[in-house]
């Protein structure tokens, strides 16, 4: 008998545990939208997300978080454009290039890029890239695109390995040479994992706080060119939690609402990608 | 068949190139920071106290180990366990199992800073415990939950039926089973999973900036503000006057990092051995 008690108990345990996640995300839900949503009414939707000036400590404060928006999209796509090509030759490099023994000296590398803190990869691009092209979009671009290399190659090579090999060897066999056959039939089979990777890539992006701060030079204005700053919805909360108080607060933890709604949609659509890759 | 060619040649050094790129990004940037930072690395950065003149990182890196373990204590036996019943108990298709994975799989993708925000407006200011240790570790515990039910779930789930069967065959119970034949079985992934937390935890700034704060100290209590080695190296090169001790810093992470990739790839390769 006690032994049934003992199971009964514990079931009921690792259920409890398991509800943990659920109560997270509740809790999260709704200190982020009952704090930032009183923002949202006293400001005004439209002229919140869509205002093109930022000045809470003016008088009267406007708030407009716009130019966050389209720094934060700027950035996303400049990262984007470095950090795909780039981890995706790589991908096929390790894929289908690479002979073995080379491919376990080197691949740690890439785990060890993967692992490198944001903080550390911030400073890198403050005393590396700043220097070079300044506190502006493109030095933000370049050090994002580096740091989504790790999630772009992994996810990338795992979907590239998954093709069937008959696939590569039917296109040698019809006469195609070994990177044509690549490019021509096994990266296009490996579509949809290789837009989950970046997808992936753009969610890490745009969420990005630490780096991005360190090197953007997070002007709140409209970005005017790739050459100035720009500031994204990731370092506007960071920079000016420590002083807002009131309506400048609730504007701020908005911001981070809004960041929160962006990065659900992108992973709603990582994880359908993922699952018909899975088909 | 000339155009053949030319498209090979160009594929074949364009691949090269980009591979070049990765690993030359990675050798520049470790390169860059130990060159920098080894002249710096002295004892006066091991130093117990931190003051202006001398912004030594022990309190920091003492803090980083205490509210890493702190936070393990919170998430691993909570994560462990909802692992277990995802992979021993759920029930496949129960709409409450499917609320389970789709939180957790919600938990894993959002970003440190809206942690952050959420700690700050919950553990700081609704619980009152104001910029603290125990805000930062329980942030932290919330941050890598997912990472270490999936792991864990993963390494539950490699664990063969057989043993299962076995197990039951010779007459143990459910509980039984799961303690003494599958997480045993299961520790080699579970625990890489862990180290990987470790490396989320020992990495992370911005969702502790604003929950544990800044203060340089060694905690004494939990209710204390205190800074994480990611946060002190933060703060030293937002500051900008001693920019020599950030590069020391970042080579106390980097070597921090490398320790942990260094662990999981060794328990990696235990488990490709034992299954």
């Amino acid at each position: 008998m006690s032994n049934k008690v003992k199971e009964k108990f514990m079931s009921t345990v690792f259920f409890t545990a398991a509800l943990t996640s659920v109560l997270a995300v509740g809790l999260i839900c709704t200190f982020l939208f009952g704090n930032g949503f009183p923002a949202f009414a006293k400001i005004g939707p439209l002229n919140y997300l869509l205002g093109t000036e930022w000045s809470p400590t003016d008088i009267p404060a406007s708030f407009g978080i716009f130019p966050m928006i389209v720094g934060s999209l700027y950035i996303t796509a400049g990262a984007i454009i470095i950090g795909v090509p780039i981890g995706l030759l790589t991908a096929i490099y390790f894929s289908h290039v690479c002979p073995k023994n080379l491919y376990k000296k080197i691949k740690p590398g890439v785990d060890l890029l993967a692992g490198i803190p944001s903080v550390v990869y911030g400073f890198f691009g403050m005393v590396a890239i700043v220097p070079l092209t300044g506190n502006s979009i493109l030095s933000a671009c370049i050090l994002l695109g580096i740091m989504i290399l790790p999630s772009i190659i992994g996810i990338a090579e795992s979907s590239l390995k998954a093709v069937p090999k008959q696939y590569y060897e039917g296109a040698i066999a019809l006469g195609a040479g070994h990177y044509r056959s690549i490019f021509s039939v096994v990266l296009p089979a490996a579509k949809s994992g290789v837009l989950a990777a970046v997808i992936l890539g753009v969610g890490r992006a745009i969420g990005e706080t630490m780096a991005v701060i360190m090197v953007a030079g997070n002007q709140p204005r409209m970005p005017i060119s790739v050459f100035k700053g720009a500031r994204t919805l990731t370092a506007n909360i960071v920079i000016e939690m420590g002083y807002a108080t009131d309506l400048h607060r609730e504007a701020l933890i908005a911001t981070g609402l809004v960041l929160f709604v962006f990065i659900m949609i992108i992973n709603l659509s990582f994880s359908t990608l993922k699952r018909r890759t899975n088909q | 068949m000339k155009n053949q060619n030319t498209f090979e040649l160009i594929a074949k050094i364009a691949i090269r190139v980009a591979v070049v790129i990765t690993l030359g990004v990675l050798i520049f940037l470790v390169g860059f920071i130990l060159v920098k930072g080894l002249p710096y690395i002295k004892p006066s950065m091991f130093s117990f106290t931190y003051n202006s003149d001398n912004v030594s990182l022990m309190p920091a890196l003492i803090s980083t180990i205490i509210i890493t373990l702190f936070s393990l204590l919170i998430s691993v036996p909570l994560g462990v366990f909802s692992a277990i019943y995802l992979s021993e108990y759920a029930k496949k298709n129960n709409k409450l199992v499917l609320l389970i994975r789709v939180t957790t799989e919600t938990l894993s993708g959002i970003p440190s800073i809206v942690y952050g925000l959420f700690g700050m407006l919950f553990f700081v200011t609704f619980l009152g415990w104001g910029y603290s240790f125990l805000a930062g570790t329980f942030t932290l515990a919330i941050m890598i939950l997912p990472l270490i039910i999936r792991t864990s779930e993963e390494a539950l789930k490699a664990v063969s039926d057989t043993y299962r069967e076995g197990s039951f065959g010779l007459g143990a119970g459910k509980l039984r089973t799961v303690f003494k034949i599958v997480v045993p079985s299961a520790i080699p992934g579970i625990l890489s999973g862990i180290i990987l937390a470790v490396g989320r935890i020992v990495g992370e700034t911005a969702a502790v900036i604003y929950t544990s704060g800044t203060v340089a100290q060694i905690p004494t209590n939990l209710l204390m503000s205190v800074r994480t080695l990611s946060v002190h190296m933060y703060a030293l090169s937002s500051e900008g006057l001693h920019m020599n001790e950030g590069y020391a810093t970042a080579i106390v992470l980097l070597i921090v990092v490398v320790l942990i990739n260094m662990l999981s790839s060794r328990i990696a390769k235990k488990i490709g051995g034992s299954l």
